[in-house]
């Protein structure tokens, strides 16, 4: 892919960018503002954890595809994580701490209404939630912190200088696993959908082996640390200071409450091990870290009663970036990607094609349960757009929910899957196991017309492709499970049929 | 910061608490020996004994101020508290003062040697034990200030009470000495060495206006 490559990946660099410039600025902001920590040592420390978690954990999550994996062509990943990029550029050069993550959400509602496809209701209503639990969440809990520690350090009665040593130390320990845990979680969602066209080839140094997926993960890390030497900086200033005059030892504790609030209402892996434990579950609730952070520093200024010092127009101004952040990605990404195809040429989406023949009918009756006689309507009939397609349904079927929208939508959504034994090979051993590859081997010669027909034969041929029930506990294996069917299909895909 | 930094970061820190404790200590061992020789002086004049202990104070004002620097240095170099460094150099070099004044103080005593009518003694005995304990009531609630600032508001309290004894106190000799047979050079004279020895309360209080804003700060 070489050149090519390179140009499409310099989007996913610019979002990286913009993740250091914005998200570092979150995790060491209050301690460079109280000056508890220098900017160039919380940049270092920064940078280096950051690119230690993408390289040692996020490579890992890679494979699960960023949310711009939704997007289906490499062209429109690239102006997608450029719309989402700039929009998050302007808003850091406003000074304003914005959500990276809500920027790409924004722009894939950009590109799905660009592409005519229907937009997941949910990932809306999951953003908009946000702005306010987040922000609640992460103030409870830093006022609460904030409390329980206040009065411990103080009968401890430490000297001031020792206190000090603490709290810095605190700081960066905080700062750096903070750092990882973006690093590991967010750089899929950065870099990871470019790893088809990244020019990099896996090489082995001795015992030490550096894939080109590493190598990738480590330039978006570059990328990322060049974002928080550079800019990161300005946002600092609005979160350490703009909003409030904090105590090294209360920005010691907002770090520490942003980080547990991530932990705690983010962390798939908490509520499945609290699960298998028999133990009560916290539900996950969509949360973001530039949120979490100011909540928690307006929780900390309430809960010492110094509201008045809390500068509320810079609130008001922080919370109108984050509602427009997404209408500005979304309105960016849709002008780009008509530039992008119209003037450049460039292929943004896959079209999708929705092939409504007798079986699908039956199957989205007996899987949703629609009646059939509501369906049989629609027998026939072809669509190559989504909303038209679930246009015509509602006509027939009546109201449909969001989730439902989006299974109904899978199930009718034509593909042409070859399974050809001699590409059998290159099936990722990372994503499947060797009895799963060999199952899928049983089927070579097959061609499949729809992803259930997929997923049924190999049901037929071993138990472990079917979906378990909806919990907790197998949250985790369906999760798993779609996965390994995506790289079932994507690697089977017949080329003319995915145009 | 790497790890040698951060155990030279925490060496110095250290370092420098002890150097905070000491330099306090010096203002509480030089409150002790001014009291001493004054009533030296009272009862001998500017004897030896009074110069030794003139000398003393004078010796503990010099290891004070090197100590001064050094923790102003230290917690520049060191980039420690820096939300509160200018508020402890501002105290460090307020306290300094104080043993400056002590400092100065003997020696006044010992050029110009004063002489105090026996019926002012019991008064200038009662002054200088009002303006030392201020100063030691300063020195506990700078130390307090260090590590719990709750008590440090009971201190302050103790150093303006014992200021306004030594007001109550000055005003007293004041008025005993202008109502003496002594010519009014004297009794100028005289008065401005009660006013320098007040003066020492009054610095005291200014420092406890300062240290309770700053617990004020840090309280938030």
């Amino acid at each position: 892919m070489g050149i090519t490559g390179l140009v499409f990946l310099s989007s996913g660099l610019f979002l990286g960018w913009s993740l250091g410039a914005n998200d570092a600025a979150n995790i060491f902001g209050t301690a460079v503002s109280t000056r508890m920590v220098r900017f160039k040592t919380a940049a270092i420390v920064c940078s280096i954890f950051i690119a230690l978690g993408a390289v040692i954990s996020g490579v890992g999550a890679a494979h699960t595809l960023g949310s711009l994996g939704t997007v289906s062509a490499i062209a429109g990943s690239f102006t997608t994580a450029l719309a989402a990029a700039f929009t998050v550029y302007s808003m850091i050069k406003c000074g304003l701490p914005v959500s990276v993550s809500q920027a790409v959400v924004g722009s894939i509602i950009g590109w799905n209404l660009f592409t005519d496809s229907v937009t997941d209701v949910n990932s809306v209503v999951k953003i908009a939630s946000t702005w306010a639990a987040c922000p609640l969440l992460s103030a409870i809990v830093a006022a609460s912190i904030y409390m329980a520690l206040n009065k411990t350090v103080r009968s401890a009665k430490v000297h001031l200088l020792r206190r000090d040593y603490c709290t810095r130390v605190a700081m960066i320990l905080t700062g750096a696993f903070g750092a990882y845990s973006l690093g590991a979680n967010n750089m899929a969602n950065v870099v990871g959908v470019f790893v088809p066209v990244a020019p990099f080839v896996d090489f082995n140094f001795g015992s030490f082996s550096f894939s080109a997926i590493q190598q990738l993960f480590f330039v978006g890390s570059i990328a990322t640390a060049i974002g928080v030497f550079t800019y990161s900086h300005k946002v600092m200033g609005t979160v350490g200071k703009g909003l409030m005059p904090l105590s090294p030892f209360a920005a010691w504790v907002v770090v520490v409450a942003q980080s547990l609030v991530l932990f705690m209402f983010a962390s798939e892996g908490l509520e499945y091990f609290l699960a298998s434990h028999h133990m009560p579950t916290i539900p996950l609730v969509p949360v973001s870290s530039t949120q979490a952070v100011v909540g928690a520093i307006i929780g900390i200024g309430l809960c010492k009663g110094a509201a008045k010092n809390i500068k509320w127009i810079v609130v008001g101004r922080i919370v109108c970036g984050w509602i427009i952040t997404p209408i500005i990605a979304a309105t960016i990404c849709f002008f780009a990607l008509f530039f992008m195809q119209n003037v450049f040429s460039q292929k943004v989406y896959t079209p999708k094609f929705y092939d409504l023949s007798e079986k699908v009918i039956q199957k989205i009756s007996d899987s949703e349960k629609i009646p059939f006689h509501q369906l049989i309507l629609l027998k026939g009939e072809k669509y190559n757009s989504g909303n038209e397609f679930i246009k015509a349904a509602k006509e027939r079927v009546g109201k449909i929910d969001s989730a439902k929208q989006q299974r109904i939508l899978n199930l009718a959504e034509k593909i042409n899957v070859f399974i050809d034994l001699e590409k059998a090979n290159k099936l990722d051993q990372n994503i499947l196991t060797p009895e799963k590859i060999e199952h899928v081997k049983q089927l070579a010669g097959l061609k499949f017309s729809y992803r259930w027909e997929l997923q049924d034969a190999l049901v037929k041929i071993s138990p472990d492709w079917s979906y378990k029930s909806e919990s907790v506990l197998n949250k985790k294996y369906n999760k798993e499970l779609s996965i390994q069917l995506k790289e079932v299909e994507n690697l089977f895909s017949v080329c003319e049929n995915k145009r | 910061m790497n790890i040698s930094k951060g155990f030279s970061l925490f060496y110095g820190s250290k370092t420098l608490e002890h150097k905070i404790d000491e330099f306090l200590d010096r203002i509480s061992e030089a409150g002790l020996i001014y009291r001493k020789a004054l009533s030296v002086y009272m009862d001998n004049g500017a004897s030896d004994d009074f110069v030794v202990h003139a000398e003393q104070v004078g010796y503990i004002e010099s290891r004070a101020d090197e100590l001064r620097r050094e923790i102003e240095t230290g917690l520049y170099e060191q980039n420690l508290i820096p939300d509160l460094r200018g508020d402890v150099l501002s105290l460090v070099e307020d306290l300094d003062a104080i043993l400056n004044a002590y400092d100065g103080s003997g020696y006044r005593f010992s050029i110009e040697q004063p002489v105090f009518p026996a019926t002012l003694h019991v008064d200038m005995g009662a002054l200088v034990e009002s303006v030392t304990n201020s100063v030691e009531q300063i020195t506990i609630a700078s130390r307090t200030f260090f590590r719990d600032f709750n008590s440090c508001r009971e201190y302050i309290h103790k150093v303006r009470f014992y200021e306004s004894e030594a007001d109550r106190i000055t005003t007293k000799i004041k008025r005993a000495i202008f109502s003496s047979d002594l010519p009014l050079a004297n009794k100028m004279h005289l008065c401005s060495f009660v006013d320098m020895i007040d003066n020492l309360a009054d610095m005291a209080e200014d420092i406890t206006d300062k240290l309770a804003i700053y617990v004020i700060k840090r309280d938030n």
